[in-house]
């Protein structure tokens, strides 16, 4: 054998047994059939149109964030100028990005644009207001709502990262989907039911304790405003809630009602150091969740509790009362919520508060889930079908081409072998649109072995040896099969590029493909019928 | 040696213009469907909406569901049965419901309100057990570790953990997600007497089993819409530029042609025959785009070949010619794929019909239109360059018109040595 062509029988070889052992002899080397089997399901990852699982796609309501942000500026500004003494009519939030001041004080228009300066040009632009000689307008700056869109998505992802493994699913895809900027994707792999895991994302967590003002709570948001004549207080607002009263035969019933509060949060989620559920202990079979405070959280609340004995305290959930106990005394660190909770319920509430709130609340664009048994109907199918066409196609090629079609029959399985290694080494998953890409693969691969024994036929025909028809069915051959490769590699380039998804998955498997396809169908086929002729008799007839 | 054909010798190029009236006829009755029935029928990914896919024992009532999804509000649903010729004993029904002009809460919302229906109508009424066929692998795992039947000291928690999946999957996998005998169970290993006492406890038995829930927004849906339509326009783009650059502009833009064919013919092919286009439908339109430049250019590499070995030949002769040479590969290779693809439309289950449909069709037209439209339109427009340079018809313009087809050949980039 002369010796280039042994070089290129080992580095065949080589890459032969890497793929194999790569399959099916890695991470653990197998000693039983079940190993193999383990080891290869953990080398080839397959997508949830595959295994079963839900797919969750969310979008983050930014708009409400930067609200937010304006409702606080808004907030801190007025508190300001009241602590400066600054005369104003009026400072008021007109949409999400924009606050107007109206008809400040002439004479203190310079102190006014001192506070400016001094706290808010960061983020806000002043321009004076249309039809105001005193007043401004604030327009909140792209840099700043640039900076709040990307902390409102990273607390979101961290936040939904936490709840979704405080469930303890199994592997769990967690993370920022698409080229908009606000959609997450949520990949839940096997579990049947997604229903739960979707409440716990979806849920605000956004606790806050907050004085009322009023002892007693409204039946209607409007009688609550026609008691104080049509304006409520300032720094307060209404919140709706649920409140409970005992009836003349002792049970408890709960109606729909609106509280008065302060606006000003004395504790709020951020402050918890835990939460947990417990069972309620006047009325066992309902459940409630404990909480305690930081400790730094828990030297404000002390006072504020001995100061506002008597008062009541609101504990308001994603702004609903939940209850508003009366504070009997002092209390430092622990609370509880209070509501119609069932152990469930009450374990992922617990769970929610631990894990944080949500910046903004979000919203589900897509839900897919695809239960087991329809996942392992589609592989089951699937494979039965690859496997049965597979078959039939070697067959042919073995009875058309004889030996020669042992040489594609070789090339197509290699092909195969090296298209699922290199997709368990860049960890891609395996999904319907994938098993489309390898099709594609297998016909381009049977393509390339037909398109190079035809040409070997011609130049047998044409009256070339053995050896030099070989050699001229390949050379001729090459520069087809590498521009049908190239152009489907093209497109696959701009699928992977522009497409999310199943299209990706689609364009990266047939990517795979076709690489591995020139090594076989050219690079090993070509090596085979070289150490055919070498070890072949000059005269004899190729078998083709 | 066994050969298809031995020296083919078809004038192609003379039948072209029954390939284009061909073509046109399959064009005009695929689209005149899509024209009448207004539009493609597009699946849920696309249009968006909520579907569940009910698995169940026996033969619903269909009218019993239908009614109990209309106690549920929901009057405007689709109930379609998952029966063909490949599946006729399933037991399958697909309920969609429109979301065409509502949001995506509505959408969540309409989701439970089909489960609720088919809890209504079929669940377990007056049973306080748990569904064993709806049951998740945590939950099922957890009420084993509570009963301990096994009463395991070690490691009871992972062991309860690995025996219920054993369960789930002989549920999921042996009996097709809905279990009809607690006592099947009792054949995978591991399965004691009172590990089936334990589930036979807890849980009963309900005659259906959820295979698959999708909720698609309307954004989605049209984000989703937008992105097939231009990432498969970028795809045939990407492919003229190479095409181009490798022979001639003209080649690349009768490759790209012939391709979009083949794909306005196959979605005529889905209107006629009542197919649902969804995303995986457009892989395999992708698929068949790449099936059928490859073959176009095999053919198109052939006639740039000869183009330069045979220049005394007309251009025509010289198309002709690559294509019969190419002619037994062409068949055998496009043979061979239409084979595997058929094994899967028929063998390839429910979720795989479609897909598998869009390929069976577009092998057949992506070979035909190799040779058929891509190889014509070449031949064509170098016909009507010559004309154009001639002064007028008759044999000088013929001569004219094959120097300048040569010119054609000469222009292509020397690939070979």
């Amino acid at each position: 054998m002369n010796p280039n062509l042994k070089w290129k029988a080992l580095f065949i070889f080589a890459v032969i047994l890497f793929c194999i052992y790569f399959l099916f002899g890695y991470p653990v080397f197998p000693t039983s059939v079940a190993q193999v089997k383990d080891n290869f399901s953990k080398q080839i990852k397959l997508g949830l149109d595959l295994q079963g699982g839900t797919h969750l796609l969310l979008q983050v309501q930014i708009q409400e964030a930067i609200g937010q942000e304006t409702d606080t500026t808004v907030d801190r500004l007025t508190t300001l100028l009241r602590a400066k003494n600054i005369h104003y009519d009026e400072v008021r939030r007109v949409d999400d990005t924009h606050i107007l001041v109206r008809n400040l004080d002439p004479a203190q228009l310079s102190q006014f644009r001192d506070i400016y300066n001094a706290q808010f040009v960061t983020d806000w632009d002043m321009s004076a207001a249309a039809g105001n000689l005193n007043g401004y307008t604030w327009t909140l700056k792209t840099s700043a709502i640039a900076r709040i869109q990307e902390s409102t998505m990273t607390q979101s992802l961290e936040t939904i990262d936490r709840r979704i493994n405080a469930l303890g699913l199994t592997e769990p895809t967690i993370q920022l989907h698409g080229r908009k900027d606000n959609e997450i994707l949520v990949q839940l792999p096997g579990e049947g039911d997604p229903s739960r895991a979707m409440s716990v994302i979806q849920a605000g967590g956004q606790l806050e304790l907050r004085l009322v003002e009023d002892p007693v709570p409204y039946a209607s948001q409007a009688e609550a405003l026609s008691r104080h004549g049509g304006v409520l207080p300032a720094g307060t607002e209404i919140v709706p809630g649920r409140s409970e009263t005992r009836n003349p035969s002792g049970g408890v019933e709960s109606a729909e009602s609106w509280y008065v509060l302060t606006r000003l949060v004395v504790v709020s989620g951020r402050d918890l150091r835990s939460a947990v559920e417990n069972r309620n202990a006047n009325n066992p079979g309902m459940w409630q969740v404990n909480f305690t405070l930081s400790p730094e959280a828990a030297r404000r609340f002390g006072p504020f509790t001995e100061q506002n004995k008597g008062r009541q305290m609101a504990i308001v959930l994603d702004h609903r009362v939940y209850s508003a106990p009366v504070i009997n005394g002092r209390i430092d660190d622990s609370g509880l919520i209070e509501g119609n909770f069932s152990q469930e319920s009450a374990h992922d509430l617990a769970l929610v508060l631990r894990a944080g709130a949500l910046p903004a609340s979000i919203k589900y664009l897509e839900e897919r889930t695809v239960g087991p048994s329809l996942g392992a109907d589609s592989i089951r199918h699937g494979v039965q079908a690859s496997i049965l066409s597979l078959v039939v196609v070697m067959l042919f090629m073995l009875v058309y081409y004889r030996l020669s079609g042992g040489n594609a029959v070789l090339a197509l399985i290699l092909n195969l072998v090296i298209l699922l290694a290199v997709l368990g080494l860049f960890g891609a998953v395996l999904t319907l649109p994938g098993i489309a890409g390898v099709i594609l693969t297998i016909g381009m691969g049977v393509d390339s072995n037909v398109l190079v024994f035809e040409r070997i036929r011609e130049e047998l025909r044409n009256g070339k040896s053995a050896s030099a028809a070989v050699d001229a069915g390949f050379d001729k051959a090459f520069l087809t099969i590498i521009d049908t490769h190239v152009t489907t590699v093209v497109s696959a380039f701009f699928l992977f590029l522009f497409g999310t998804g199943p299209i990706r998955g689609f364009a990266i498997t047939l990517t795979i493909g076709l690489i591995a396809n020139v090594f076989t169908a050219i690079y090993v086929s070509k090596t085979i019928f070289q150490y055919h002729l070498t070890k072949m008799d000059r005269q004899a007839e190729l078998s083709i | 040696m066994i050969e298809l054909f031995k020296q083919p010798n078809i004038d192609w190029m003379g039948k072209a213009k029954y390939f284009f009236v061909l073509s046109g006829i399959l064009l005009l009755a695929g689209w005149t469907s899509i024209f009448f029935k207004g539009g493609l029928r597009y699946g849920i990914d696309f249009k968006g909406g909520t579907n569940v896919d009910v698995r169940f024992a026996q033969a619903p009532d269909i009218d019993r569901l239908r009614s109990g999804l209309a106690a549920q509000g929901l009057g405007n649903t689709e109930i379609q049965s998952a029966r063909d010729i490949a599946n006729p004993n399933s037991n399958e029904v697909l309920i969609f419901v429109e979301g065409r002009g509502q949001d995506e809460q509505t959408l969540q919302a309409s989701r439970e309100k089909v489960l609720s229906a088919l809890n209504a109508t079929y669940g377990l009424s007056g049973s306080n057990k748990a569904d064993f066929n709806s049951a998740t692998l945590s939950s099922l795992a957890a009420v084993l570790t509570e009963k301990d039947p096994l009463v395991l000291s070690v490691n009871a928690a992972d062991r309860y953990q690995q025996l219920s999946r054993k369960l789930l999957d002989y549920r999921d996998k042996n009996a097709n997600g809905v279990l009809t005998n607690f006592d099947d169970l009792a054949k995978g290993d591991g399965v004691t007497p009172a590990v089936l006492a334990a589930v036979k406890n807890s849980y009963a038995l309900g005659p259906f089993a959820i295979r698959n829930v999708e909720v698609v927004g309307p954004k989605v849906g049209a984000e989703l819409r937008r992105q097939a339509i231009f990432v498969t326009l970028y795809a045939l783009g990407g492919m003229l530029v190479y095409i181009a650059f490798r022979f001639e502009w003209v080649y690349g833009a009768a490759a790209v042609l012939a391709v979009f064919h083949d794909v306005l013919i196959t979605l005529g092919f889905f209107s006629l025959l009542h197919f649902e286009i969804s995303l995986t439908v457009i892989a395999a339109l992708l698929t068949l785009v790449g099936y059928s430049m490859n073959d176009t250019i095999v053919i198109f590499d052939r006639i740039r070949e000869n183009n330069r070995l045979l220049r005394k030949e007309s251009f025509a002769d010289v198309v002709n010619k690559s294509i019969n040479q190419t002619l037994s590969r062409t068949i055998l290779t496009s043979g061979l794929t239409f084979l595997t693809v058929l094994v899967l439309f028929l063998m390839g289950g429910q979720v795989l019909r479609a897909f598998s449909f869009a390929l069976v069709v577009g092998i057949v037209v992506g070979t035909y239109s190799s040779f058929g439209i891509a190889a014509p339109l070449v031949v064509a427009w170098n016909r009507w360059r010559g004309q154009g340079a001639a002064a007028g018809p008759g044999p000088a313009a013929g001569n004219k018109a094959r120097g300048s087809e040569n010119v054609a050949g000469r222009l292509a980039p020397a690939g070979r040595r």
